[in-house]
C-alpha cells in the first residue's frame, strides 16, 4: 500500500488552487488570463492525481482503499476517515474530467468576477471530490451540504435575469432536505456509537429505526438528485446558471444525491431500503414519464434539457431501488453516461448562446446548413440522451430496465416508455433547430466550431460512442463494489 | 479474417471513407468508391451464399456487454438465413449505391448522402448478423437512424423533416416494444443470447405469469412485443403511418430501406424468433390477421393514389402483410422467400420510377403525367416487368413466392388457411388493379406534362439503367434461383424452426390445380379489366359521383389513420404537457414545496411582527402574562 495520502491531496490540490486565486495580483486583463490558467492547470493536476489512483487501485479488492483516518472527537468515533471504492473511484474520474474541460471552455463566457468564479469553481470541485472521498458520515455531511455554498454563488451572482428566485428557491430546497440528514446521522450516532460508514455497513440497526434514519436521509438525497416531486428547482436552477455551473450541475452534483443513496442508505439500512424501494420504484417511474411529457411543452432549451435530466435521474434511482446487481451497475453507468451527455448538451447550448444571446427554440433554425459540425456532436449527444444502441446512455437504460423488471414488472413497463417519451421531445428540438426554422424567423448565419470548442465537443462525443461500444471499461471496474454494496442484502 | 467477417466491415470502411469525403468535400470519390466497396461486398456475398456450407458460423468480433453472467458479443452469426439476407442486402444497396451516381448528380452534399447509405448497409448487416438480442436491437435502431437521416435528407423542407421525425417516432413505439420483449426474456431465460434462449424455449411453452394483475402466457407476451417491434419497423397496420410519409426521401432510399431491406426487417426478426414464436400459437394468429388487414388495406389505399411513390409504398405495406401472414401460418421460409424475391422487384419498381421522376423534373403526381412509354421505353419496360413480378404472373419471381404462400395455406384446410388463400387472392386482385393503374395513367394516354417539358424527356442515362437492368435480372430469375430455399428445408439447418415438420413445396402442391389457377385468373382478369376500363370506359363511369363515392372519400383520406393520430398524440400532448407544466409544476408542486413554505414564514412573521411593536407597555403585559404561565405551569405540576 502507498503511504502518501493521495485522497487528501486531491482534495486539497483545488483548495490551494482557490487560495492562489485570491493572492494573484495584477491588471485586470493580466489577473483574468493568469486566473484561467491557473484553474486550468489546478484541474489537470487534479485530474492527474486521479488517473494515478485508477492506475494503483486494485479492482479485485473489495474493501475501500487509500484509506486515511485521523479521529477528531473520540467520543463517537468521528474521524477525518478517507478512502475509495470503485464506485467513488468512477465518480472521482467524472469529476475531474469535466472540470478541466469547463475551466477551458470558461475563457468566453465569464465577464466580470471572475477570480471569485474561478475560487466557487475550485472549492466546489474539492467539496465534490471530498463527498465522494468521505467514509466517516460526518465528514460526508459536511462535503455533502457545503457543496450548496459554491452552487448557490455560482448561480445567484453569475447566473440571468431570474437569478435571485433560483437561488433562492435552491437554497431552501437544499436545506430543508440536510436539516432532516443532520437528525438521521444524529440518531444513527448514539445509537450505534460510531460514524465511520464502514463500521456502520456492520453494525444492524432495528428494522424499526431503520425506517425513520432512511426516510430522514431520503428528503435531502432526492432533493440532490432531484426526484420527482422534489425537482422544480432544477430547471430553474439551470435557466439562470451559466453555462459551466449549468454543465457542472448536471454533470457532477446530481449525482451526489444518488451516490449517497448507494454509499449510505442501501448498506447501512437494507430492511428499510427493501422497505422503500417500491416507494422510490413509483417515484422514479412518474419522473421518467412526468418530466418527459413536461419536457416536451418546454421552449427554452435549457429547460428541456434540465427537464430531461429529471427523467434520465428517474432511470438511476429506479436502478439504484430495483436493488439488483444489474440494476445498480445500470444506474452507475447511467450516471457516468449522464454526467458526460448533459455536460455536452449544455456546453450545446452554451455555444449557441455565445452567438445569439438566446436559448429560445424558435430563434434558431437550420443549424445545420450553418454549423455542419456543431449539429453532428449535438445530433450524437441527443441520440446517446435517447439511448440509441452504440450510445452510452442506451446501456445504462437497458441494464437499469433489466434490473427493474426482476422484481417490478409493471413499474418496469411504466419506466420502458421513456424511450418513446424521451424520443418525442429531444427529436422534436432536433427537427426544430438543426433541421427547420419557423416560419417567423430568416436563416440566422452563425459561425461554425472554432478548434478548442471541436476539441471540447469531440471530447465529450468520443467518451459517449466509446463507452457505448465498450461498456465492460466501466461495468468491470464497477461490479466488485456493486456485489459489496449488495451484501447485506440475501 | 474470414470472408463473412470481411463482408461485414467494408460496408464501415465505406462509410468511413465517404465521411472523410465528406469534410474534405470530395463528392466524386465518395460515390465511386463507396460504389466500389458495396459492389464487392455483393458479389462476395453471393459467393458466399453459393458456397455456404464453408462458410456457415459464428465469428466473434468481441465481447460487447458483461451482463450479470452473461456475455453479450458482438459478432457475425453466418447462418443461412443471415447469407440470404447478406445477399440481398448487399446486391440490392450496391445496385442502389450505384443508380444513385446518376440520380443524385445534381446534388452538393451528395457525399453525405453515401455516408449514410453505407452506414446504413451496415447497420442492415449487424442486424441480420446478430447472434444475440441486443446486436440486433443496435442494428435495428441503427437502420432506423439512418432511415431517419435519410428521410430528412432534404431537410430544409419542412414535410421531409416532419416525416423524418414522425419515422423515427412511430419506430420509437416498436423500439418500446423490443425493450420489454428482451427485458422480459431476460427475466426469465436469464439470458440474451439466441441460443440460450431457443434451445430453451420448449421448456417455457405454456408457462404463465403475472403481468398487470392479469395471468398470461409468458411466450406468447413475449412474442407478441417482439410482434410489436416487427409491426413498427416493417408499417403493419396501426404503426404504417410512417412509410407513405418516408417517400420524401430521395428515390433511391425509398427503394433501399423502405422497400428492400429495412422495412423487411420484421419479418426477418419474426423468422429469426421463430422457436419462440412457433409456441406461442395466439400470437401466431395474431400475426396473420395483422398481416391480412394490412395487406387489403394497403392495397386498398393504394388504388386511389395520385403520387407514383406512395402507391408503391402502400404496395410495400401490402406485400409485407403476405410475408407476415405467411410466418403466422408457420411457413417462415415462405415468407423470407417472398422477402427475397420482392427485395428484387419492388426495388426495380422503386427506381425505375425514380428514373422516371429524374426524367420528369421531379414531377410525382401520375396524373400529371401520361404518354412517357414513347419517351423513356426502356424504363418503361421495366415498370413493366416489376409489375407482373408484383402481380404474380408466371413465369417471373413474384409468382413463386406469393403463389407458394396462398396455395399452402389453402392446403392447411383450416378456416385461417382458407382466411389467407381467399383474402390473399382479393389483395393480388387490388394489387393488379393499382399496378395497371400506375402503368396506364404514367406511360399511356395523353401527355399531361406541359408541351415543352414533355418534350425534353429522354432516357435516363446508362449509370441509372444498369443496376435496373441486372435488378429485373433478379425480378425475372430470384424465383428460380431461390426455390431451393423452400424446396428443401435441409437448406436451413436448424436456423427457422418448425413445430410440426411439413414441406411446404409438396404439400401446395397437392391442392386442386383450380385453385392453383384461381390467383393467377383473378390477376389476370382484373388486369385486363383495368386495362379495358382506362382506355376505353373512362369516360362512360365516373365514380366519384355515385353512391359509394363516399367509401372512396374514406380510402381517399386513408382511413383517416393520420387525422387520428394527430389528433391524438400531438394536438392532446401538447395540451397535456402544457398542463403539468403549468399548473402541476410550478402551481401545486412549487406551491406545496418552496413557494408555500416560505409564503407560510413570511406571514407567520407579520403576525409575530405585532409583538415587536416597540412600545413598553405592551413588552410589560406579555412579560406579566409570561410570569403568570410559568407559574401556573409549575403550580399544576405538582
Amino acid at each position: 500500500m502507498i503511504t502518501f495520502p493521495l485522497l487528501s491531496t486531491i482534495i486539497i490540490v483545488p483548495l490551494i488552487g482557490a487560495i492562489i486565486a485570491f493572492l494573484i495580483k495584477g491588471d485586470e486583463a493580466n489577473v483574468s488570463k493568469n486566473l484561467r490558467e491557473l484553474a486550468i492547470w489546478t484541474s489537470l493536476v487534479v485530474l492527474v492525481i486521479s488517473i494515478i489512483i485508477l492506475l494503483q487501485f486494485d479492482l479485485n479488492s473489495q474493501n475501500f482503499q487509500f484509506i486515511e483516518k485521523k479521529t477528531i472527537l473520540s467520543k463517537f468515533d468521528i474521524s477525518y476517515h478517507l478512502g475509495v471504492d470503485s464506485v467513488s473511484l468512477i465518480f472521482i474520474l467524472l469529476t475531474t474530467t469535466l472540470f478541466p474541460i469547463c475551466f477551458l471552455y470558461s475563457k468566453l463566457s465569464i465577464k466580470f468576477r471572475t477570480r471569485e468564479f474561478v475560487i466557487a469553481m475550485l472549492a466546489l470541485e474539492a467539496l465534490t471530490l471530498g463527498v465522494f472521498c468521505s467514509l466517516d458520515i460526518v465528514l460526508f455531511y459536511i462535503f455533502f451540504e457545503s457543496l450548496l455554498i459554491p452552487m448557490f454563488l455560482i448561480i445567484g451572482i453569475w447566473g440571468g435575469k431570474n437569478r435571485i428566485f433560483s437561488s433562492f428557491k435552491f437554497f431552501l430546497y437544499t436545506l430543508a432536505g440536510s436539516v432532516f440528514f443532520l437528525i438521521s446521522i444524529i440518531f444513527m450516532a448514539y445509537t450505534s456509537n460510531t460514524t465511520s460508514i464502514p463500521q456502520l455497513d456492520n453494525y444492524y440497526f432495528d428494522v424499526y429505526l431503520q425506517k425513520w434514519l432512511w426516510f430522514g436521509m431520503f428528503l435531502s438525497f432526492a432533493i440532490k438528485v432531484p426526484m420527482w416531486p422534489f425537482h422544480t428547482w432544477l430547471p430553474d436552477a439551470h435557466v439562470e446558471a451559466p453555462t459551466i455551473g449549468s454543465m457542472i450541475l448536471a454533470g457532477v452534483l446530481l449525482k451526489v444525491g444518488a451516490f449517497a443513496f448507494l454509499r449510505i442508505s442501501l448498506p447501512i439500512l437494507p430492511e428499510a431500503s427493501i422497505y422503500f424501494s417500491s416507494f422510490i420504484m413509483t417515484l422514479s417511474a412518474i419522473a421518467v414519464v412526468y418530466t418527459s411529457i413536461v419536457a416536451f411543452a418546454q421552449t427554452d432549451i435549457k429547460k428541456l434539457i434540465a427537464y430531461s435530466s429529471v427523467a434520465h435521474m428517474g432511470y438511476v434511482t429506479a436502478g439504484i431501488f430495483s436493488i439488483s446487481k444489474i440494476g445498480i451497475q445500470g444506474s452507475l453507468f447511467q450516471m457516468i453516461s449522464h454526467g458526460i451527455v448533459s455536460a455536452g448538451l449544455f456546453l450545446s447550448i452554451g455555444l449557441l448562446y455565445e452567438r445569439t444571446k438566446s436559448r429560445i427554440m424558435d430563434d434558431y433554425n437550420l443549424i445545420i446548413k450553418s454549423m455542419p459540425i456543431f449539429s453532428l456532436f449535438f445530433i450524437v449527444l441527443v441520440l446517446s440522451s435517447v439511448g440509441l444502441p452504440g450510445t452510452s446512455g442506451f446501456i445504462g437504460e437497458l441494464l437499469v430496465v433489466i434490473g427493474v423488471f426482476k422484481n417490478f414488472l409493471i413499474l418496469g413497463f411504466i419506466i420502458s416508455s421513456g424511450i418513446i417519451l424521451g424520443a418525442v421531445y429531444m427529436m422534436s428540438l432536433v427537427r426544430k433547430i438543426i433541421f427547420t426554422g419557423s416560419n417567423s424567423s430568416t436563416v440566422t448565419e452563425l459561425t461554425d466550431l472554432n478548434v478548442l470548442e471541436i476539441l471540447l465537443m469531440l471530447f465529450l462525443v468520443f467518451f459517449t460512442l466509446l463507452l457505448g461500444l465498450f461498456p465492460n471499461i466501466i461495468l468491470n471496474i464497477t461490479e466488485t463494489s456493486v456485489i459489496e454494496i449488495l451484501k447485506n442484502f440475501n | 479474417m474470414s470472408l463473412p467477417i470481411f463482408i461485414f466491415f467494408l460496408p464501415l470502411l465505406s462509410t468511413f471513407i465517404c465521411f472523410l469525403c465528406v469534410l474534405f468535400k470530395e463528392n466524386r470519390k465518395a460515390e465511386i468508391l463507396s460504389s466500389l466497396l458495396i459492389s464487392i461486398a455483393a458479389f462476395l456475398s453471393i459467393l458466399c451464399y453459393l458456397k455456404i456450407n464453408v462458410f456457415v458460423g459464428n465469428y466473434n468480433i468481441y465481447n460487447w456487454i458483461n451482463l450479470g453472467n452473461i456475455e453479450l458479443k458482438l459478432s457475425v452469426f453466418y447462418d443461412p438465413l443471415t447469407a440470404i439476407m447478406f445477399l440481398v442486402v448487399n446486391s440490392v444497396s450496391a445496385l442502389v449505391h450505384i443508380f444513385s451516381i446518376g440520380y443524385m448528380a445534381s446534388d452538393p452534399y451528395r457525399a453525405r448522402f453515401f455516408c449514410y447509405l453505407s452506414l446504413f448497409t451496415f447497420a442492415m448487416l449487424i442486424l441480420v448478423s446478430a447472434d444475440n438480442f441486443i446486436q440486433l436491437f443496435l442494428g435495428w435502431e441503427g437502420v432506423g437512424l439512418c432511415s431517419y437521416l435519410l428521410v430528412g435528407f432534404y431537410f430544409s423542407k419542412l414535410s421531409a423533416s416532419n416525416a423524418a421525425l414522425k419515422a423515427f417516432l412511430v419506430n420509437r413505439v416498436g423500439d418500446f416494444g423490443y425493450l420489454i420483449a428482451i427485458a422480459l426474456i431476460f427475466t426469465f431465460f436469464q439470458s440474451l443470447n439466441f441460443e440460450d434462449v431457443f434451445s430453451n424455449s420448449a421448456s417455457y411453452a405454456g408457462k404463465n405469469f403475472i403481468f398487470f394483475g392479469y395471468d398470461v402466457d409468458l411466450l406468447t407476451t413475449i412474442t407478441m412485443f417482439l410482434f410489436l417491434a416487427a409491426m413498427g419497423k416493417s408499417a403493419q397496420i396501426g404503426l404504417h403511418v410512417w412509410l407513405p410519409d418516408a417517400m420524401e426521401g430521395p428515390t433511391p432510399v425509398s427503394a433501399l430501406i423502405h422497400a428492400a431491406t429495412m422495412v423487411t426487417a420484421g419479418v426477418f426478426l419474426v423468422a429469426r424468433c421463430s422457436p419462440l414464436f412457433e409456441m406461442a400459437h395466439l400470437t401466431l394468429n395474431f400475426i396473420t390477421y395483422i398481416g391480412l388487414v394490412t395487406c387489403l388495406f394497403a392495397a386498398s389505399v393504394a388504388l386511389l393514389q395520385d403520387d407514383i411513390k406512395k402507391i408503391i409504398a402502400y404496395s410495400t405495406c401490402s406485400q409485407l402483410g403476405y410475408m407476415f401472414f405467411a410466418c403466422g401460418i408457420s411457413a417462415y421460409s415462405l415468407g423470407i422467400f417472398h422477402l427475397v424475391t420482392h427485395a428484387f422487384f419492388k426495388a426495380l419498381l422503386f427506381l425505375s420510377a425514380g428514373s422516371v421522376i429524374h426524367v420528369c423534373h421531379h414531377e410525382q403526381n401520375i396524373k400529371k403525367m401520361g404518354g412517357l412509354c414513347r419517351k423513356i421505353p426502356i424504363t418503361y419496360f421495366f415498370i413493366i416487368l416489376g409489375s407482373l413480378a408484383l402481380m404474380g404472373i408466371p413465369p417471373f419471381s413474384g409468382y413463386f413466392s406469393k403463389d407458394l404462400i396462398l396455395e399452402f395455406a389453402f392446403s392447411l384446410h383450416s378456416i385461417k388457411g382458407n382466411l389467407v388463400y381467399y383474402l390473399g387472392c382479393l389483395g393480388a386482385a387490388m394489387t393488379s388493379i393499382y399496378s395497371v393503374r400506375l402503368i396506364y395513367l404514367t406511360f399511356h394516354g395523353k401527355s399531361k406534362l406541359k408541351t415543352k417539358e414533355y418534350e425534353s424527356v429522354k432516357e435516363a442515362p446508362l449509370v441509372m439503367l444498369v443496376p435496373l437492368f441486372l435488378l429485373s435480372l433478379g425480378a425475372i430469375f430470384s424465383g428460380f434461383f431461390f426455390y431451393k430455399i423452400v424446396k428443401y428445408e435441409s437448406f436451413w439447418k436448424n436456423s427457422l424452426f418448425y413445430k410440426e415438420n411439413i414441406n411446404f413445396v409438396d404439400n401446395a402442391h397437392h391442392i386442386p390445380f383450380i385453385f392453383k389457377l384461381f390467383p393467377i385468373i383473378t390477376v389476370i382478369l382484373f388486369s385486363f379489366l383495368v386495362l379495358f376500363y382506362f382506355s376505353k370506359l373512362n369516360t362512360f363511369f365516373d365514380f366519384t359521383n355515385k353512391s359509394f363515392s363516399k367509401l372512396l372519400i374514406v380510402i381517399k383520406q386513408k382511413w383517416y389513420f393520420d387525422i387520428l393520430y394527430n389528433f391524438l398524440f400531438i394536438k392532446k400532448l401538447k395540451i397535456f404537457s402544457k398542463f403539468l407544466w403549468k399548473r402541476v409544476d410550478q402551481k401545486i408542486i412549487d406551491g406545496l414545496g418552496p413557494l408555500g413554505v416560505s409564503y407560510c414564514v413570511y406571514s407567520a412573521s407579520r403576525y409575530l411582527k405585532a409583538f415587536q411593536n416597540g412600545k413598553i407597555f405592551s413588552y410589560a403585559t406579555f412579560m406579566v402574562l409570561g410570569i403568570i404561565l410559568f407559574f401556573s405551569l409549575i403550580f399544576i405540576s405538582f
